[in-house]
């Protein structure tokens, strides 16, 4: 198994006649992730990359049986679809889409908790560079050659940090079960914890690589919950040790504004749960290796 | 986006809350008349800069007649102002804020953020008004109320006459201290805010409650539908190269040191920084390009770095994915033939395609030095420093 997404799953596309929805929609197709068929408000009944496009995503997820979709929508729009994805009952929703405004994204979060636990959607992302379980499917906009099948989990805020990482992982012959870009916004739809409970409990995954930044509280709460309720190994890095406080690095949530959000906070707090720190980000492939080997897992 | 403080009273001042009489002038001679047209015998002439902890660094000056208000006027007007905040370098003061002086009663601190954790918003108050945040959790912590609004219905008037009582307003003014917690709440979910700080709220002798300072930041993100914010921005309190870039849709935070950074990715260039430092050297931006490092791009990139005159050795570090690094390298290429580089050039890419991409870069004329992994490329740029 990997997590989240699978061979089969049935995806479609928000978003999926623009430029950016087409581009990324033909990078998953080539992959080998199934791809059912995609929505674009006003442009249904269409055929776009030989696939169905429909005016909603009810009549989609009705007609293809789509549980996952991702979003290409622009920011004005990123919420209403998201809500309208969640409503049509899909499972999982990725949102690539950069800069949708916070106040949103708080909406959006307080509109999924409309539904019971076992028909609400989940959300990852935004401004995220979406999931892979290499060999299987690709619900993202990642570069999906440098992914090596295996068992490490990833699970990280940046996309070029996560790319950096699996490449490292390849170099060392180590390949990834699932790896999930959770975004660089303050207000996300799945935090580090949530995540790394998901590799707890899949069974392809031997350790978990979190690669976290400054700002926010999720670093931090994802080693609490592993240190009490993990048996797998987690390895951390954590960007921005040279970030100034108070200054936004890049991502809308890369902000030191409390005790425990800068580098060095919270890789002492991390190294109290018992986690294991990447020094440098030159290091995330060999520290996993070491990790690996300790716990006689290669 | 920040915000100067009269344009924060006047937004909040739309919103129900109380501020003093005042008006921004922009001579002396303006001031002079803006102090008769406000009346009384006590006034403040307070710098309007992007930054807290203004009085402490002589930004505000209490004075006793209209002539004085000039005078004030005059010594602040063209003046930077350099507080703990601003770095030595300062901020430009260009408009000044006179106000009538308040007679304080107490002073309390009003704050509403967004919390993280509970991804709510959170309206945080304490009876140690004129202190920062910062001091006051330091200090005071067991003064401090917090109370998180569900944003679905917004603030209940009962919520906001509980902190209202928490911090020990007399029972005959609760209803209006109320009113500006809620009146600051509508502010900030109303236009997009994502900081609104009164600090100090103040009760007077006359039994008002006043916004006596204010601040504001709003979100980027959320400027398409806000026209009437985004035109509020203040370039002048911004570091021009940081303008320059944000301008053209470039992440860019200007740094103390002296190794230039062209980066794509946030994450991967705060990884860069780090690696930096450890390798010894100092940073001179954080810069990221983004995802797509198109040719148009890192020409942008390279035009902005040589206009920083810290830079001594530039970095470009660049992972590509869906663009291949024979294009990045395109792009590079292309960028050096338009500007020159006096500096020396430190290139590292990876991922898709990277032979091809060195390749290109090797057949071209430019003179650079070729890096592997991140690690080798901050050991290089920083001995490149000489």
């Amino acid at each position: 198994m990997s997590i989240i997404i699978h061979k089969n799953t049935k995806i479609l596309v928000q978003g999926f006649t623009g430029k950016i929805g087409s581009f990324h929609a033909e990078e998953m197709i080539k992959y080998g992730s199934n791809v059912v068929g995609g929505v674009t408000p006003g442009k249904g009944g269409m055929t776009h990359l030989n696939l169905p496009v429909f005016n909603t995503v009810k009549e989609a997820v009705d007609q293809t049986g789509a549980s996952t979709s991702i979003l290409f929508v622009p920011p004005a729009f990123a919420a209403d679809s998201a809500m309208e994805a969640a409503d049509a009952g899909i499972k999982t929703c990725v949102a690539i889409t950069d800069g949708i405004p916070s106040h949103d994204m708080v909406k959006i979060k307080r509109y999924m908790r409309r539904y019971p636990k076992d028909k609400k959607m989940g959300l990852v992302g935004p401004n995220c560079a979406g999931i892979i379980s290499p060999g299987k499917s690709m619900l993202g906009i990642m570069p999906g050659h440098i992914y090596k099948e295996g068992k490490i989990g990833i699970v990280s805020r940046s996309g070029t940090l996560g790319y950096e990482a699996a490449q490292q992982l390849k170099d060392l012959e180590i390949g990834v079960s699932t790896s999930v870009g959770i975004g660089g916004d303050p207000i996300n739809g799945s935090s580090f914890r949530d995540i790394i409970e998901k590799f707890e409990n899949d069974d392809e995954t031997i350790a978990v690589l979190i690669i976290g930044e400054i700002g926010g509280p999720q670093e931090v709460e994802a080693g609490q919950f592993a240190k009490e309720n993990m048996s797998k190994p987690v390895i951390a890095y954590i960007a921005g040790l040279t970030a100034p406080k108070g200054r936004v690095m890049g991502h809308a949530g890369a902000i030191v504004s409390a005790y425990g959000e800068s580098a060095i906070e919270k890789v002492e707090l991390l190294k109290e749960c018992g986690v294991t720190i990447s020094k440098n980000p030159s290091v995330m492939g060999e520290t996993v290796k070491k990790v690996l080997v300790e716990n006689n897992l290669n | 986006m920040d915000i100067h403080e009269y344009q924060a009273k006047k937004i909040l001042s739309d919103f129900g809350v109380k501020i003093p009489t005042g008006g921004i002038v922009y001579s002396p001679e303006n001031a002079e008349n803006k102090a008769r047209e406000i009346g009384g015998s006590k006034w403040v002439v307070k710098a309007q800069v992007h930054s807290g902890a203004r009085g402490k660094a002589g930004g505000i000056i209490i004075c006793n007649s209209p002539l004085e208000v000039a005078d004030a006027t005059d010594k602040l007007l063209g003046k930077k102002l350099i507080t703990n905040q601003t770095g030595p370098e300062g901020k430009i003061i260009n408009r000044i804020y006179i106000e009538e002086a308040t007679d304080i009663k107490h002073e309390l601190y009003l704050g509403l953020v967004f919390d993280r954790s509970s991804e709510s918003i959170m309206v945080v108050a304490s009876t140690e008004g004129g202190m920062s945040v910062e001091e006051i959790s330091k200090e005071k912590p067991e003064t401090i109320i917090r109370s998180k609004i569900e944003v679905a219905v917004g603030i209940q008037q009962f919520q906001a006459r509980e902190i209202a009582f928490g911090l020990g307003i007399e029972s005959k003014l609760i209803s209006r201290a109320a009113n500006t917690i809620i009146g600051c709440y509508k502010a900030f979910s109303e236009l997009d805010a994502t900081m609104v700080e009164v600090n100090p709220l103040v009760v007077s002798h006359q039994d008002e409650i006043l916004a006596l300072d204010c601040k504001m930041s709003f979100d980027n993100n959320a400027m398409f539908r806000r026209d009437e914010i985004a035109e509020l921005r203040d370039k002048t309190q911004e570091n021009s190269n940081e303008v320059y870039a944000s301008d053209r849709g470039m992440n860019y935070v200007s740094l103390d040191g002296n190794i230039g950074n062209i980066i794509n990715g946030a994450g991967l260039a705060m990884a860069s920084m780090d690696m930096i430092k450890l390798a010894g050297g100092e940073p001179a931006n954080f810069l990221d390009v983004g995802g797509g490092a198109t040719p148009e791009k890192i020409v942008k990139a390279f035009k902005l770095i040589s206009m920083d005159t810290k830079v001594k050795v530039i970095l470009v570090n660049i992972f590509a994915g869906i663009n291949r690094c024979d294009w990045v390298a395109e792009g590079i290429v292309q960028a050096l033939s338009k500007i020159e580089i006096k500096h020396p050039l430190v290139i590292r890419l990876a991922g898709t395609n990277v032979e091809k991409g060195n390749e290109i870069l090797k057949k071209s004329n430019i003179n650079y030095i070729e890096a592997s992994t991140l690690e080798d490329a901050a050991n290089k740029a920083v001995k490149a420093l000489g």
